[in-house]
């Protein structure tokens, strides 16, 4: 993959609400620096009420600088941060009303699960009956009745981050806060996980940001995702969009698996080009490719369930050999080498019930183009 | 012989010399103390209590583990408030001269006792103040300090921040942070470093020398007064109850508060 070239600040793509005075988390022009590294850079965001908004970018991007804006464990340089309309840039974490969880999720080891989910209502001076009475309903929501006297240590993985959700859930946060959330469970308890936690939060309506670097999580989880690098929103949309029509390169190398194939400007219409490769012609957006002049090259990104096993070689695309097969179970990951069209391997993903047509490797393929809507970028 | 199984029994026997060598004195003064001797020898002859006795008796000692007691209590408290004040501002705040102010911190560990006492009698003289308790604490103060700010450093390090964040967003104010989860989790550490702190200043002789007077001198220096003067077995005696106390001492302290965690063996996520 070549090198990212660096894009504008996109502050019209971070706005897709309809102002911020209707958001329940609105950041205008924020700007956080830790020393001379600007870990964000004026950055606008509005959180509607009641969405999962997923921060998904790389380490370092400033995705979790935002979240502890946020939830006031930061205060920016510059900029103003508003929560249900009211501006809480200075107000301290603990007068915010956000429920944060972390990645550890923090439990308190001096403290039973009872102790923990409580502690947010023992510190808003409730009640003793009303406190007993929030703990057990916010543990039958997270399916840990009867655990109330465990300590976190006695709990598994799993456990403890349901006791983590109760407690953020319990106080009724205008906000909740998740800070990759998942990444230390395995496997299959993350897949039940994700799902449970996506049900909780559909039944609260709660607003919720939720930080990760992993794409497929955010794809799964979110109602829209802004994709973050270098301290700025590359784009923000809905998880269909972002991986459909990604607004730059980064974002279409991010999220999820992309094939860099050299093409060529063949005709320009308007806002929509028409890209040659090999036999294939495929339409683009022009928006990514200003500039590009008909004949230059360009870098044709496609995902690789876009690409088949051609028949014949009339609308080949490119030519390969058949580097690996993998099966992936509901699928198979071919991987293909054709120097035509990319110094990379070539991957395709093909339906495995399409397995018997497969040749094994070493085997000559003719590549064909299963979509003909792409997108493209000037090549660099 | 093959050589592996010769090193295996060397190894076992170097490891034994060792344990041996650590605990060796400790039976030896043991044994010297129930020697019905009047005088010091190994191994005994003859078997009695009497230097117990003596030495519960003896007024000296009396007054010197009172007078000891007394600055021990006030020194590793006063250490610890003040040592847990500095392991917070050298965990939590960039400042200048911070290495500074740490090296100042931790230099008792390097200045000989001898010098520190020296110097406390040479102020107190100079500023015409009685060598009454408050000296011999204040001495004791800065000799017990290193400990005490490394062991609540050390548990200040292993304690996660996101606690203490997890907690403010639940609506802790920062005061309620501190009681409610940071001056728990500490404990361990906190208690440690007052233990380190009293058994050291219970223990200090060099300094305590310059600082204390007759009536003020800690059961090391009555010992060192004593021995000058005879060398009957009552001196192992003392030495058999304290490290008997000592044990006590530890062993109370690890059913309440679990050693491994008071000596931070078990290190915090």
């Amino acid at each position: 993959m070549p090198a990212e070239p660096r894009f504008s600040a996109p502050a019209r793509v971070a706005d897709g609400t309809n102002g911020s005075a209707h958001a329940a988390v609105a950041l205008t022009g924020v700007t956080k620096q830790f020393g001379k590294i600007t870990a964000l850079d004026a950055v606008s965001l509005f959180v509607r009420h009641g969405e999962l908004m997923t921060l998904l970018g790389p380490s370092g991007c400033g995705k979790t600088t935002l979240l502890h804006l946020v939830a006031g464990f930061l205060i920016p340089e510059s900029g103003e941060i508003a929560i249900d309309g009211q501006r809480i840039t200075d107000v301290p974490a603990y007068r915010r009303e956000i429920g944060i969880m972390f990645q550890n999720y923090a439990l308190f080891p001096h403290m039973s699960v009872a102790g923990n989910v409580g502690y947010g209502l023992r510190m808003r001076r409730i009640a003793r009956p009303e406190i007993d009475r929030r703990i057990a309903d916010a543990l039958a929501l997270v399916k840990l009745a009867g655990l109330e006297e465990r300590r976190p240590r006695q709990l598994s993985g799993g456990q403890q981050q349901r006791v983590a959700l109760a407690r953020a859930l319990v106080i009724r946060p205008k906000v909740l806060l998740l800070d990759e959330p998942f990444s230390a469970l395995d496997r299959n308890l993350r897949a039940s996980m994700q799902v449970e936690l996506k049900e909780i939060q559909r039944k609260l309506g709660v607003t919720t940001i939720f930080v990760t670097h992993d794409q497929s999580e955010a794809l799964s989880l979110s109602d829209r995702i802004a994709v973050i690098a270098d301290g700025r929103i590359r784009q923000l949309n809905t998880p269909h969009e972002v991986y459909r029509h990604p607004s730059d390169r980064f974002v279409a190398s991010f999220i999820g698996d992309a094939n860099v194939l050299r093409a060529h400007l063949e005709r320009i219409e308007g806002a929509v080009a028409s890209v040659a490769l090999g036999a294939a012609r495929v339409t683009v957006p022009m928006r990514t490719l200003e500039g590009s002049a008909v004949g230059s090259a360009v870098d044709l990104f496609v995902r690789p369930e876009d690409l088949r096993v051609a028949e014949t070689d009339a609308a080949a695309a490119a030519h390969g050999t058949i580097a690996a097969q993998i099966y992936q179970g509901g699928h198979i990951d071919l991987y293909v080498d054709a120097p035509e069209v990319s110094s990379g391997r070539v991957l395709l993903r093909v339906p495995s019930h399409e397995a018997a047509s497969l040749r094994p490797a070493g085997t000559r393929i003719a590549i064909a183009l299963a979509a003909d809507v792409a997108i493209a970028f000037r090549s660099a | 012989m093959p050589l592996p199984k010769l090193l295996r029994l060397l190894g076992g026997a170097t490891v034994t010399a060792i344990l041996g060598f650590i605990l060796l004195p400790a039976l030896v003064v043991t044994l010297a103390a129930f020697n019905s001797r009047a005088i010091l020898s190994f191994p005994p002859e003859s078997w009695s209590w009497r230097w117990f006795v003596k030495a519960i008796a003896y007024d000296d000692f009396q007054a010197g583990v009172r007078n000891g007691l007394i600055v021990t209590a006030w020194a590793s408290s006063i250490a610890l408030v003040v040592g847990a004040a500095f392991a917070f501002a050298l965990d939590r705040y960039e400042f200048r001269l911070k290495r500074t102010l740490e090296t100042i911190l931790l230099s008792p560990l390097v200045v000989p006792h001898f010098t520190i006492g020296l110097g406390f009698l040479i102020l107190a003289a100079q500023l015409g103040f009685a060598r009454g308790y408050s000296v011999i604490v204040a001495c004791h103060v800065v000799l017990v300090l290193p400990f005490v700010l490394r062991s609540v450093y050390i548990s200040l390090r292993n304690l996660d921040p996101r606690l203490e964040l997890a907690a403010a967003s639940l609506g802790a104010s920062p005061g309620r942070v501190l009681i409610t989860v940071t001056l728990p989790l500490l404990l361990p550490g906190l208690v440690s470093g007052w233990l380190f702190a009293a058994i050291l200043s219970f223990n200090e002789f060099t300094a305590s020398l310059f600082v204390t007077v007759q009536r003020t001198q800690t059961l090391p220096v009555a010992l060192y007064n004593y021995v000058r003067e005879y060398a009957d077995p009552s001196m192992a005696a003392i030495s058999v109850m304290y490290i008997v106390a000592t044990a006590t001492v530890l062993t109370l302290a690890n059913a309440f508060l679990g050693l491994a965690k008071v000596l931070n063996v078990e290190h915090a996520r």
